[in-house]
C-alpha cells in the first residue's frame, strides 16, 4: 500500500489523482509503523478507525451491563412481591433470601444499581461510545486527513477509556459495593465513607474511574479540535464541512471547557475524603455523634458538578445531531435545509450549555431570584433546538426518501427529541419544578432527550457507516425489526413515567408499598418492565446483527454506496493507513450537493463549474 | 524522515499542529484553575471565613518562576543562534530555578502552618493548600519537560533541527502556562483579600 494508485478505476480515484494533493506520505512506510503485527494493529493500534471500533465495542460492552443493571432494578419496581431467588447464583448475596425461600434485592444493591446505571449509560456508553467512536472514525475520514494530530495521544485516549472502566468494573465486585450515591455523587454521600456502605471502596474506585476517563475525555478532545483546525485538506474551509464533523467540534470544545471543572470538584472530593478537610461537609452528624467537619458547602459541589452536568448532555446530544443530520440529507437525497443555520444553532446551544447548570438545582436552596436567569437562559435553548428540528423536517420534506435501518433511526430521533424536548420546557420553569423535580417526570424527560435519542443517533451512525468500518452491510431486515421493537418499546417505557411523575412518584424509591396514593400505579409499573424486558430483548437482535455482520454480512462492493457526496466514501472499500492510497483529495464545494443541475448528487471533489455557486458560501 | 511532512504541515498551517494541541490543553487545564477559583469566590461570599495574610514567601517565589521563565526564554533564543554554551547554561539555571519554586512552596506550606493556619482549620486555608497543591502538580509536569529537553541537551550532540525546536518551544510554552498561572494565583488572591 506504500505505492500511490497508478491506475484509477473509478470516478473518485481519477478526481483524487487529478486535483488532489500530494504528501509525500506514502513514501515514509509510515503504515508499516502501525499495522505491522497483531498488537498494533488491534490493540495498541494509532490508526483512528481501529481505535474508533475499539471505542464502540468497548462502549457496546458498557452497554450491556447498563441495560442489563437496569432490568434488575425494574424487576424490583414492577414486580415488588416477586422472589428475585433466581437471580441468586448471578447477584450472589445481593439478593437476600428469607426463611420462605423469598429472594429480594438488597435496598443498598438497588441503589448501586441506579448509580452504575446513569455513570455508565453517560459516561461510558453516550460519552465514549458515541462521540468517541464518531470522532475518531469521522473526523480525518470526512475533512481529508491522513490521520488524527497525534496518533500516539489517541490511542492513550482510548486505553485510559479501558482503564477506567477496567476500575469501574472492579468496583462491582467489592464486598462492600459499588458506590450508591447517585451517578451526580452528591456530598455528603460521596464524601463521608461511613456514610453508607458503597461511600467507602466503592466512592473511592468511582472517583478515581472517573478522574482517568476525564484523562480520556480530554486527550480525545485535544485531538479533534486540533485536527479539525489544523489538518483539513486543501479546499476544505470551515463551511464546506459537513455538520458531523461541526457537531464533534463543538462537543469537543465543551468537553474541554467542562470536564476539567469536574475534574476540579473530584479533587475536593478527595482532599475532603483523604485529608479531612471541609470543602463540602458542614456540621455532619452520624449516628448521633458529630463529625469534626465544619464550614463547608455541598451546594458548592453542586455547582462544579452541574457545571459540567448540564454541557454533559450536549456533549452526548450534539455528535447524535450531526450524525442524525447527515444520515437524513443522504438518504432524503436534497441538501440539509439551513445548513448555516444549523451550524449557529449548534454554536449557540453549545454556549447556552454553560449559562443554564443551575436549573438542576432550583431545590436545592438557590436564591429563587438568580433562578429567574436560569429560567431565561433554558427556555431560550429551545430556540436553536427548535431551528434544528424544523430544518431536520424541511429537510425531508419533498424528499426521495430511502427507508433504511440509518434512515429510520435518524427520524426516530427527531421524534424523540421533539417528545423529549418538549417537557424540558416544563422542567425548566422554576415553579413548575416544585412539583415535578426528583419524580418520574424527570427520568422519563432525560431519558426521552439524551438517553434514547442519543441512543439513535449512534444506531444511525452505525448502521450508516458499518460498511466503512468493515467493509460489509449490517443486515437490513433486522435493523428494520430493532428499530420498530426499540421506538415503540422506548415509548412504552418513558411514555408511562411522565404520568407517574404528575401524580408526584419519586425517582430512586426501592419500593412504593408503604404509599397508599401510589399504589393504583402498581400495573403501570409492571408495563413499563415488561416493555423494558422486550426492549432489552431488540438490542440483542442489534448486538447480534452487529457481530454477524462483521464477518458474514453482505459485501461492499462499491466505493460509495448511498451515493453520498462527502470524502469518506472517496476512499478505498477497505482504507488502509493514511486513508487514501495516493493523494488527499482536494475539496472543491460544500458537502451537500443533492439533486443539484439534474444530478442525484455532486461529491466535494468534483470542481465547481463555471459561474457555478457553492452552496456552503 | 518525518520532518518533510512536519514541513509541509507547517507550510499549510501557521502552527505546527502538536503545539496547537498543547495550546488547547492549556486553554483546557486553565478550566481547573477559573473553576477553582471560582469556587473559592463563592465560597468565600457565604462566611465563616478565616481572613490571613499569604506567607511571604508566595511573593517571593512569584520572582523565582518568573525569572526562570526569563532564563528559558533566552535559553531558547540562545539554541536559535545556535550558542551552544549559553543555551546549555541558561537551560540548567531554568531547570534550577524550577526545583527551587517547588522547595519553596513546600517551605511557603510550612510558614502557613507555623502562621497558625494547618490543614483542616477553616476552608479559606483549605483552599490556598488545594489550589496551590493542584498547582503545584502541574510545575511538576514542566519540571519533567525541562529535565526532559536538558538530558537530550547534554547527552546529544548539538544540532539546530525543527523536531528539537519544536519540543523545546513546547516545553517552554508550557513551562510560560504555569508559571502564568502562578502569576494568575498571586494577583486573585492578592485581590480578594
Amino acid at each position: 500500500m506504500a505505492t500511490a494508485v497508478l491506475q484509477p478505476d473509478t470516478l473518485e480515484e481519477k478526481l483524487v489523482e487529478e486535483y488532489g494533493y500530494e504528501d509525500h506520505f506514502h513514501e515514509h512506510h509510515h503504515g508499516d509503523k502501525f499495522q505491522s503485527n497483531f498488537i498494533t494493529t488491534y490493540v495498541f493500534s494509532q490508526d483512528h478507525k481501529m481505535i474508533a471500533k475499539q471505542f464502540l465495542i468497548t462502549g457496546m460492552f458498557w452497554g450491556m451491563i447498563g441495560g442489563l443493571m437496569s432490568l434488575v432494578f425494574r424487576l424490583q419496581l414492577g414486580f415488588p412481591e416477586e422472589s428475585l431467588a433466581w437471580l441468586q447464583p448471578i447477584l450472589g448475596k445481593w439478593i437476600e433470601i428469607n426463611p420462605e425461600g423469598i429472594g429480594k434485592l438488597s435496598q443498598e444493591f438497588y441503589y448501586a444499581l441506579v448509580t452504575m446505571h446513569g455513570t455508565i449509560l453517560v459516561f461510558f456508553v453516550l460519552t465514549a461510545g458515541l462521540s468517541g467512536t464518531f470522532s475518531n472514525l469521522l473526523i480525518p475520514l470526512m475533512v481529508g486527513a491522513r490521520d488524527m494530530a497525534s496518533p500516539f495521544l489517541n490511542m492513550l485516549s482510548y486505553w485510559f477509556f479501558f482503564t477506567a472502566g477496567l476500575v469501574m468494573f472492579f468496583s462491582l465486585f467489592l464486598s462492600t459495593g459499588p458506590f450508591a450515591g447517585g451517578w451526580t455523587a452528591y456530598p455528603p454521600l460521596s464524601v463521608l465513607p461511613e456514610a453508607s456502605s458503597g461511600s467507602g471502596a466503592g466512592m473511592t474506585l468511582w472517583t478515581i474511574s472517573l478522574v482517568l476517563f476525564v484523562v480520556s475525555v480530554l486527550l480525545g478532545g485535544i485531538n479533534y479540535i486540533t485536527t479539525v483546525l489544523n489538518l483539513r485538506t486543501k479546499g476544505m474551509t470551515m463551511w464546506r464541512l459537513p455538520l458531523p464533523i461541526w457537531a464533534f467540534f463543538i462537543t469537543a470544545v465543551i468537553g474541554l471547557l467542562s470536564f476539567p471543572v469536574l475534574a476540579s470538584a473530584f479533587f475536593l472530593v478527595m482532599f475532603d475524603r483523604e485529608l479531612g478537610t471541609s470543602f463540602f461537609l458542614s456540621e455532619i452528624f452520624i449516628g448521633g455523634k458529630a463529625l469534626d467537619h465544619v464550614g463547608g458547602s455541598p451546594i458548592l459541589y453542586q455547582h462544579l458538578f452541574w457545571f459540567l452536568g448540564h454541557p454533559e448532555v450536549y456533549i452526548i446530544i450534539l455528535p447524535a445531531m450531526g450524525i442524525v443530520s447527515e444520515v437524513l440529507s443522504v438518504n432524503a437525497r436534497k441538501p440539509v435545509f439551513g445548513y448555516k443555520a444549523m451550524v449557529f444553532s449548534i454554536l449557540a446551544i453549545a454556549f447556552l450549555s454553560f449559562i443554564v447548570w443551575a436549573h438542576h438545582m432550583f431545590m436545592s436552596g438557590v436564591n429563587p431570584f438568580i433562578s429567574n436567569f436560569f429560567v431565561i437562559f433554558t427556555l431560550i435553548i429551545a430556540v436553536p433546538s427548535a431551528v434544528k428540528v424544523f430544518n431536520w423536517i424541511a429537510t425531508l420534506y419533498g424528499g426521495n426518501i430511502r427507508l433504511n435501518s440509518a434512515m429510520l433511526f435518524s427520524i426516530g430521533f427527531v421524534s424523540m427529541f421533539i417528545s423529549g424536548g418538549l417537557t424540558g420546557i416544563f422542567l425548566g420553569n422554576s415553579a413548575i419544578d416544585i412539583q415535578m423535580h426528583d419524580t418520574y417526570f424527570v427520568v422519563a424527560h432525560f431519558h426521552i432527550v439524551m438517553g434514547v435519542a442519543a441512543f439513535f443517533g449512534m444506531f444511525a451512525g452505525v448502521y450508516h457507516w458499518y460498511p466503512k468500518m468493515f467493509g460489509r452491510f449490517m443486515n437490513e431486515t433486522l435493523g428494520k425489526i430493532h428499530f420498530w421493537g426499540t421506538m415503540v418499546g422506548a415509548y412504552a417505557i418513558f411514555w408511562p413515567m411522565h404520568y407517574l411523575g404528575m401524580a408526584g412518584v419519586p425517582r430512586r424509591y426501592y419500593s412504593f408499598d408503604v404509599f397508599q396514593t401510589f399504589s393504583h400505579f402498581a400495573e403501570m409499573n409492571k408495563f413499563i418492565t415488561v416493555a423494558a424486558v422486550l426492549v432489552f430483548g431488540f438490542q440483542m437482535l442489534f448486538f447480534i446483527n452487529f457481530f454477524y455482520s462483521i464477518w458474514r454480512g453482505k459485501k461492499q462492493t462499491v466505493q460509495n454506496p448511498y451515493g453520498a457526496t462527502t470524502l469518506e466514501w472517496t476512499t478505498p472499500v477497505r482504507p488502509g493507513h493514511g486513508n487514501w492510497p495516493g493523494k488527499i483529495p482536494a475539496v472543491q464545494r460544500w458537502a451537500y450537493d443533492y439533486g443539484k443541475d439534474g444530478k442525484e448528487f455532486i461529491s466535494q471533489i468534483v470542481p465547481l463549474k463555471e459561474g457555478e455557486h457553492d452552496g456552503g458560501h | 524522515m518525518t520532518e518533510s511532512i512536519m514541513e509541509q504541515e507547517i507550510g499549510r498551517n501557521k502552527i505546527h499542529p502538536k503545539k496547537f494541541a498543547l495550546l488547547v490543553a492549556c486553554a483546557s487545564m486553565s478550566m481547573v484553575f477559573a473553576a477553582q477559583t471560582s469556587a473559592y469566590m463563592v465560597r468565600q461570599a457565604s462566611g465563616n471565613w478565616l481572613e490571613f495574610p499569604l506567607p511571604n514567601i508566595f511573593f517571593f517565589n512569584t520572582l523565582v518562576i518568573v525569572l526562570s521563565s526569563v532564563t528559558l526564554h533566552g535559553s531558547y533564543l540562545a539554541f536559535k543562534r545556535a550558542k551552544e554554551n549559553l543555551f546549555k547554561g541558561l537551560l540548567l539555571l531554568s531547570l534550577f530555578l524550577g526545583i527551587a519554586f517547588v522547595v519553596l512552596q513546600l517551605q511557603g506550606w510550612a510558614d502557613l502552618q507555623a502562621m497558625g493556619v494547618p490543614l483542616k482549620l477553616n476552608p479559606s486555608g483549605d483552599f490556598i493548600y488545594a489550589i496551590s497543591g493542584i498547582h503545584l502538580a502541574h510545575v511538576l509536569g514542566g519540571i519533567t519537560a525541562l529535565l526532559i529537553t536538558a538530558i537530550v541537551a547534554f547527552m546529544m550532540p548539538f544540532k539546530l533541527t525543527p523536531a528539537r525546536k519544536l519540543r523545546f518551544e513546547m516545553s517552554m510554552l508550557y513551562w510560560h502556562f504555569v508559571d502564568g498561572l502562578w502569576v494568575y494565583l498571586i494577583v486573585f488572591w492578592t485581590l480578594q483579600r
